[in-house]
Parts: C-alpha cells; sequence; structure tokens
C-alpha cells in the first residue's frame, strides 16, 4: 500500500536520575539509543554531566516541571511542540511546565538538527513514550506507599489518585521514583485522551520575545568577548592577493586584524565535497575589534586586492549553460517508468514547457553570527546553528581537537530556511578564536550575509507529456541545475507512479558560487513547475484540472512501489477539502481569478487554491485556502503560524525575489536592492483546513510552500491567459501589454 | 573618544563611543539591550525600531551623536511588566515564528497606535509595510495590531 510507511524507533529508553541539591530531581532520557550498560547511576547532581543527555524532566517537590527541548529552534516551533509531546504522556498541566532548550549532545543523540520538516516526526514516539515511562515510575512509587496496585491509581495533571481517592503529587513522589526500576514497555495514551496534543498552545519564548529579552546568538554575550568583522572574497571564483590594514589598525576600537581560511580549507581539502557543502574556504581578512560597529568600521577600510582564482560566473551565463544543458545528453536518470521514448514517438502531441527560476540568498533576519572561545581546555560554541553536532565534528576536527572538548549550545534562531544548516559561520568563529585565543563573537553585516552566501542555486526545469487519442500516455522531466540535483526521493513524488511511461533526467553545471539547500529544497521550484505544467496540460487534454489529479490519484493506489511515498487517498483528500473550501469553479465576484495546485514534500499532503485580483496589469493575491493533511495536529497555533508563513513566504519568492550575478558579484546586497515580500503584498486571508486524522504526525516548516507559486501563476494565467514560466514572475511578466491585454 | 549622554527608558547612560555610531550598536554593544535588532543597517528592514520621542524610529541611521536630548525608548522599556496593549496583543495572537524581528514590529505597531488609536486595514498595512518578517507571520502581525488597538480604546 502507498499509505505513509510507519517509523519503528527503539523503544528501550534509558533513564538516569539525580536528586537536585535545591530540591526535587532530574530525570534524564536517552532516547534513540539502546541501554548502555556501562554507565552507572549518578548520585548527585555534582556528578551529572549534563552533556551524557539528551532531553530531560526535571520535576521539583511542588511538582513544578521542567522540560529541556533537544532540536534546535528556528521559528518552526519545535521547542513549544516537542516538549508538548512528553508533557501530554507525563500527564501534567502545560501551566506547570518550563522549556529549556536542551544543548548538544555529541554522544548520545541522533537527530539534533533542524531541517526537513523532520523533528515532530521523529520524536512522535520517543518523547511520549518518555513522558510515558516518567509517569508510570511516579505511579508506581505511590501505589507503593499507599500498599496498592500501580493498576489502580490513575494520574492527570500531575496528581496521583487511587480507588480510594487518595492523592499524592509528582513532587511527593519524585525522589522515590528516581531509584525505581525503569518499567519497559508503559502504554501510551489513545489520541482521544489527549489533553495537550491538540490543543492551542502559545509560544513557550512569547514573554521573553515581546520584551527584547537575550534569546538570539548576536544577543549572546561573554565577559572579555571581542567582536569580529570578517572580508570576504566580493566575487565568487576570487581569492585574496594581498591587503593593506593600514588605515584599519589605526581606527578607534580595532584590536587587531588577522587572516583566516587555512585550516577550514586544509579540512575540505581532505573532504570529498558534496552537494551541500562547497563553503568558501579562501583565505579572509579579519577585524577584531571592542565593538560590533567599529569591527564593521574596521572591515570596510581595508583595501585588499583580490584575484581571480577561476572564471567569475553571471547569471546571463548560467541561463545560456542551463538551457544547453537541458538541449544535451548528459542526463543521469533517476527514475524511469515504461518506455517514455516510445510514448513520444507514438504520441499525437506534445505538449513540452521549459520553467525558470533565479538563486535565493535566506536573508535570515539575524544576519549569520556565532560566539567561539577556544581554550586549552575546551572549545566553547555558542549561537545559532540548525545543525550542532555535524558542528562541533567539523570544529574539532580543524583545530586538532578531541570531540570531548567541543562544547555547542543553540541559541534561538533568527530564521534559518537552510542557511544554518551549513556551519561556516561556527567554523570561522572557532579559527578566530582559536588565532587570538579570545572570547569572540563573529559578526556578518547584511551585506556580507547576502553576498556571501549559501545559495538556493538557479535550477531550469523542461516537463513533456505525450498525449495520444486525448490521453496523457508519457511524462518526461528533465532538471537542469547547478551544483546539485533533486536527490532522495523527490523523483518518486506526484505523478511518479500515476503515468505509466514517466522518467525523470537530471543535469548539473558545477559553479564556483557556493549553493545549499533552501526551505523545502528542489520542490520549492519543481511544485511550482510541475504545477503550472499540469494546469496547462488539463487544458491540452480537455479535462478540469482538478478532475485530471484526482483521476491520475485513482491509479496510484494500491500501488506497490515502495519508492512512493505519497498516499493517494491523502492527495485526493486535501484536493477535495481545498476544491469544496474555496468554492472552486464557482463564479466569483469582484474580478476575482483562482488558480489551483496540489503537492506532496517533507511527508505533508497540501493543496491550495489562490484567488487574485489584477489590478494595473499586476496580480494581487487576495486569499489563498489551504487544505493539509499532517496526521495529527500537535499544535494547532504554531501549525497555522508554519502553514501561513509558508504561504507568505512562498508567494514572495516566487513572484518578488531573485539574486543575479555579474562577474562573479551578487548584483544585491540589500534590502534596498534585494526584495523581500511586505505586509502589504501579502494576502488578507489565509484558509486553513486540516484533514481530521488519527495518523502520526508529519512536519509543516517546508511542506506548504512548494505548491503556492503555481497556484499565483495559475490564477494569472486565469485572469489574463498568459502563463507564466520564469520566477520571479513581477520581473518576468510584461506589464504593459498586461494593461492593453 | 568622545562621550555622549542619552536617556534611553528615563534612564541615564554615559557612554564613550565614535560620534557617528549607530545608536542601534550603542543600545546592544554599550548599554547591553539587544532587545533592539540588527537586520539592515540601512532602514529598510525595521528589526531596530526604537521611540525617540515617541515617533518611531531606524536606531540603525540615528547616529549616537544626535541621539543626545531625546527621550529614547527601547523594546525593553515599552512598558514596565511587558504588559502593554500591543505585547499582550502579540501574546493573545501568539505572534512569532523565530521572533527576532518581533520587537521592532511591536515598537513600529505602538508608535503608529499612540497617533491612531482606531486604525482601519490599509493604514496598518501601510504603517506596518516597512517591517520585514522573514518568517512571513504578516497576517498575525496585522491581527495583532487590530487586536490592540481594541485594547487601546
Amino acid at each position: 500500500m502507498a499509505t505513509s510507511k510507519q517509523i519503528t524507533f527503539s523503544r528501550r529508553s534509558f533513564l538516569r536520575t539525580s536528586t537536585l541539591a535545591s530540591g526535587g530531581m532530574l530525570i534524564g532520557f536517552n532516547l534513540f539509543n539502546a541501554c548502555k550498560p556501562d554507565v552507572a547511576l549518578p548520585v548527585d547532581i555534582s556528578q551529572l554531566n549534563f552533556n551524557d543527555f539528551n532531553a530531560f524532566i526535571r520535576i521539583s517537590d511542588e511538582g513544578k516541571v521542567t522540560i529541556f527541548s533537544p532540536n534546535p529552534e528556528i521559528g518552526q516551533g519545535v521547542k513549544t511542540s516537542m516538549p508538548m509531546l512528553i508533557a501530554e504522556e507525563l500527564d501534567v498541566a502545560w501551566g506547570d511546565v518550563y522549556v529549556v532548550q536542551g544543548k548538544l549532545d555529541t554522544k548520545n543523540y541522533t537527530r539534533q538538527i533542524a531541517g526537513g520538516s523532520q523533528s515532530i516526526r521523529h520524536g512522535w514516539e520517543p518523547l511520549r513514550q518518555t513522558g510515558a515511562t516518567a509517569k508510570q515510575m511516579l505511579i508506581n512509587t505511590a501505589a507503593a506507599r499507599w500498599g496498592v496496585s500501580p493498576s489502580e491509581c490513575t494520574a492527570k495533571k500531575g496528581i496521583i489518585t487511587n480507588a480510594n481517592g487518595e492523592t499524592l503529587g509528582y513532587g511527593d513522589v519524585v525522589k522515590e521514583a528516581a531509584v525505581l526500576e525503569v518499567p519497559e514497555d508503559v502504554s501510551l495514551k489513545d489520541p482521544k485522551d489527549f489533553n495537550i496534543i491538540g490543543k492551542n498552545t502559545a509560544n513557550v519564548d512569547l514573554n521573553k520575545i515581546t520584551t527584547g529579552k537575550p534569546l538570539f546568538g548576536l544577543d549572546y554575550k561573554e565577559e572579555g568577548m571581542v567582536y569580529a568583522s570578517v572580508l570576504r572574497a566580493p566575487a565568487f571564483g576570487q581569492k585574496l592577493e594581498s591587503f593593506d590594514a593600514t588605515a584599519t589598525k589605526a581606527m578607534p576600537g580595532v584590536l587587531d586584524v588577522i587572516t583566516i581560511g587555512e585550516k577550514v580549507r586544509a579540512y575540505f581539502d581532505k573532504k570529498e565535497s558534496n552537494w551541500t557543502v562547497q563553503l568558501n574556504s579562501n583565505d579572509k581578512v579579519v577585524v577584531i575589534a571592542k565593538t560590533t560597529w567599529e569591527a564593521i568600521k574596521g572591515k570596510n577600510a581595508i583595501k585588499a586586492v583580490w584575484k581571480d582564482e577561476s572564471t567569475p560566473e553571471s547569471t546571463e551565463s548560467h541561463d545560456k549553460i542551463l538551457l544547453d544543458l537541458l538541449e544535451g545528453d548528459t542526463f543521469k536518470t533517476m527514475r524511469s517508468d515504461g518506455n517514455v521514448k516510445k510514448a513520444f514517438a507514438e504520441a499525437d502531441k506534445v505538449l513540452e514547457r521549459t520553467f525558470e527560476s533565479p538563486f535565493l540568498p535566506h536573508n535570515c533576519m539575524e544576519p549569520m553570527n556565532f560566539f567561539a572561545n577556544v581554550t586549552p581546555e575546551r572549545v566553547h560554541l555558542v549561537g545559532p546553528i540548525q545543525t550542532p553536532a555535524a558542528a562541533a565534528k567539523v570544529v574539532a576536527s580543524l583545530l586538532d581537537r578531541n570531540i570531548e572538548d567541543v562544547h555547542v549550545e543553540m541559541t534561538r534562531m533568527g530564521g534559518g530556511f537552510g542557511r544554518r544548516l551549513y556551519g561556516d559561520f561556527a567554523f570561522e568563529a572557532a579559527e578566530i578564536s582559536n588565532a587570538i585565543q579570545k572570547p569572540v563573537k563573529m559578526v556578518s553585516s547584511r551585506e556580507d550575509d547576502m553576498t556571501t552566501g549559501v545559495y538556493r542555486p538557479a535550477i531550469k526545469y523542461k516537463i513533456a507529456a505525450a498525449i495520444k487519442s486525448g490521453k496523457l500516455t508519457g511524462y518526461h522531466l528533465k532538471e537542469a541545475a547547478i551544483n546539485g540535483n533533486m536527490y532522495g526521493l523527490i523523483p518518486n513524488f506526484f505523478p511518479a507512479g500515476a503515468i505509466e511511461n514517466y522518467q525523470v533526467d537530471v543535469a548539473n553545471y558545477k559553479s564556483n558560487i557556493t549553493t545549499g539547500a533552501w526551505r523545502a529544497p528542489y520542490t520549492n521550484f519543481l511544485a511550482s513547475a510541475e504545477q503550472s505544467f499540469f494546469d496547462e496540460l488539463a487544458e491540452v487534454l480537455q479535462v478540469d484540472r482538478v478532475q485530471l489529479h484526482l483521476n491520475l490519484l485513482e491509479k496510484v493506489k494500491g500501488t506497490t512501489d515502495e519508492r512512493i511515498q505519497y498516499s493517494p487517498e491523502r492527495l485526493q483528500g486535501v484536493i477535495k477539502l481545498a476544491v469544496d473550501k474555496s468554492n472552486w469553479g464557482k463564479t466569483k465576484a469582484g474580478g476575482v481569478y483562482q488558480g489551483f495546485s496540489v503537492y506532496y514534500c517533507h511527508n505533508t499532503h497540501v493543496a491550495e487554491v489562490a484567488d487574485i485580483i489584477m489590478t494595473n496589469g499586476l496580480p494581487i493575491v487576495k486569499k489563498v485556502t489551504c487544505a493539509v493533511d499532517c496526521g495529527i495536529v500537535v499544535n494547532p497555533l504554531g501549525a497555522l503560524n508554519q502553514i501561513k508563513g509558508g504561504i507568505i513566504d512562498g508567494i514572495g519568492h516566487a513572484m518578488y525575489s531573485e539574486l543575479t550575478f555579474k562577474n562573479g558579484v551578487p548584483q544585491s546586497n540589500n534590502f534596498n536592492t534585494y526584495q523581500l515580500i511586505r505586509m502589504g503584498q501579502t494576502p488578507t486571508d489565509i484558509d486553513v483546513h486540516f484533514v481530521e486524522s488519527n495518523m502520526a504526525p508529519t512536519g509543516l516548516g517546508e511542506p506548504t510552500l512548494p505548491p503556492i507559486g503555481a497556484a499565483v501563476a495559475n490564477a494569472v494565467y486565469a485572469a489574463t491567459g498568459k502563463r507564466l514560466y520564469k520566477q520571479p514572475y513581477m520581473s518576468n511578466m510584461n506589464v504593459e501589454e498586461q494593461i492593453v491585454g | 573618544m568622545p562621550t555622549f549622554n542619552l536617556t534611553i527608558n528615563n534612564k541615564k547612560h554615559t557612554v564613550e563611543a565614535a560620534m557617528d555610531t549607530p545608536l542601534l550598536w550603542v543600545l546592544r554593544d554599550h548599554i547591553n539591550l539587544v532587545g533592539t535588532k540588527y537586520g539592515c543597517g540601512i532602514g529598510q528592514c525595521g528589526a531596530c525600531t526604537v521611540h525617540v520621542n515617541g515617533t518611531a524610529t531606524r536606531s540603525c541611521l540615528l547616529q549616537v551623536s544626535q541621539a543626545e536630548g531625546m527621550k529614547i525608548t527601547t523594546i525593553e522599556g515599552l512598558s514596565e511588566d511587558g504588559k502593554h496593549p500591543v505585547q499582550e496583543a502579540w501574546k493573545d495572537i501568539d505572534v512569532p515564528q523565530c521572533g527576532y524581528c518581533q520587537s521592532g514590529q511591536i515598537m513600529t505597531a505602538s508608535a503608529f497606535l499612540e497617533n491612531n488609536p482606531a486604525p482601519n486595514e490599509s493604514e496598518i498595512r501601510n504603517a506596518m509595510h516597512g517591517n520585514i518578517c522573514r518568517c512571513a507571520s504578516y497576517n498575525s502581525i496585522e491581527k495583532a495590531v487590530k487586536v490592540a488597538a481594541e485594547k487601546l480604546s
């Protein structure tokens, strides 16, 4: 069956406990590893190595609960939703829970990552198991004290009750519970008994955010800390030849000027570079100063000479290279069903279209930065990072230190979107601190951040459909991309499995511009291309575009193809829900036109309908109706934030944003020359509907973004009869023509 | 290095800084008020918004030498208890995603509502257009401004 696959985890939890000096106790769970027999139970807090744990529950004598949230928080809400899973099964009142960001645990933890919308999906079973195990131990303790069987006791909101109506709070029994045997195979709640999961739960950092408390990487300070501003090559393909820091060194507040790059270069020279990591490891000039402003000013006064190391590239040349690749024969086939060649040879009609997308920087609101303090004793790293474990490993290697010496703390992140998967900023901070032997904060200016990024690369798709006797008989998608291609199961997303003769081919161009993952990698544009194509295809086939999808999905039902991870039933479910709630196909007043789009990615099924009006020949998105099947909705409030944010982010980047290059130089460096969507450009209404489900939850950080571009483009077609093939749409629409037309 | 006397959140501060230092960095690095955020440094994103004599101002564009004698309010001083109606509205709606831009959004909204306590939708959209939210929490911000307006009236 092509339903969502069950993920299985080791159910063995290893628990360690300790009495706190201040009262109460600490329970640490090793969630993902089997029990390590050589680890002794710590007897007091001073012997407890916090880094040995990956998730904590701390219960005080008063019954207050602290939960340590393991995964990095980038705005996707896991610092709220992951502790909710523990609290649900522990059965405490959410108001009694205090959440603290857990540190990196390189020893025991397997996935302390923010990426791919996977935190909740992977945490669903083990985090609930953690809470349920602790609850059972507390019940067992109370039962023993009363001399009754644990099965006669219940626990709710931190209170244990026996058959006689006697009660004990968690805080009353927590010390004894700590020394009990850890029970195996505790049962989890029936979803209908959930008290916390499924309830609107506000962001746990809400008070701190709204009052400006230090939370983010840039806010972190230590005594004696200095600031570093890094001058990197202004053009991709260039390296440092020489520099003159005379003026800089005479500036107030400037403490030192050094160069870095050697250590990172040596590390990456040893490694086989893959598509995700091709970081700039050329020499950089670093200005160390007492304050951020003095460091940035000092950096701007450096006179550096750069020389070409490889040929500087331009958007113009990329366009030609990618279009040539689409016409060439250097493809690698990612999936092939039936006989596409034959289907096209026998077709009586072929629809073929090319879709184009630009480079995109991530533009996290908090520019890249990191704190490092390298001392003979240890390497202390603090900052916003999506991949703390990987960064610790690289830093240990490039500074030639034991991994045990490297300690990483994650701050709240001012956005990630994929940019903070790459630890370059942490490597730089570590290399700088190692050189100057001081605690240092590396701070990128907005200009540094935008022009020395790890960008979403430009990608072009050529999609062709073979039609015979009015029926779709073949589908051939070709991808031409920079520094990598679609990966994993993406070639098996819809419409794979729905068309007998189906082929996905990819071709690649190696660029000297650094590229990487960007919110919903590859699908963020692939969905726009395919779902725009299907809109046109439906018209050519003279089938209703919604019906075309429903018909194709019918063919996938019952597939035995293990690679097909999407569920045709669930995709049909979101399509029907979106169509129903958006009044799709009904006559609209006030010049409103609709566009439809549906997509599966990151294990979540989404359908969207965009309502637009045209004003002066330009589209304005008024409303988006969105149907989502993400299984059980853990936190509806947080889920809505992710869904709406993903949709507006998707509209913004499909319509307005692009980064072009000329001779290796990014042509935008700040928000005066780079357009991000703003409030006035957003739809006033985003109407979200969840498919009711008891299935395990899947993530929401990414899946609502990919389909929206096509929903907008298809609505523009409905309004104007013009197809949009190139993003950003607003730069590639012939406005004058639209006004006349 | 010259010294400057500043009045921030009703407290007097004397700082030593180059006269062209943006107020933003004086707040963050010298006075340790890090609620005011750095986003672009050129007045385009609004993350660094503070109130200068009651007016929403980009602290990245105001030099410390120009800030003397002015009444400066940052997010830390917007209310004593974090319960300014705009802060309360932000919590009611659960606006923040990453949260980085929100202190700037709150400072823009609070100054705006001071002058226009009963705005309509397009007035809210115009007032907030200068503040970028990369997580695109715009719909929630818009709703929170409306809720704050109700609280104020």
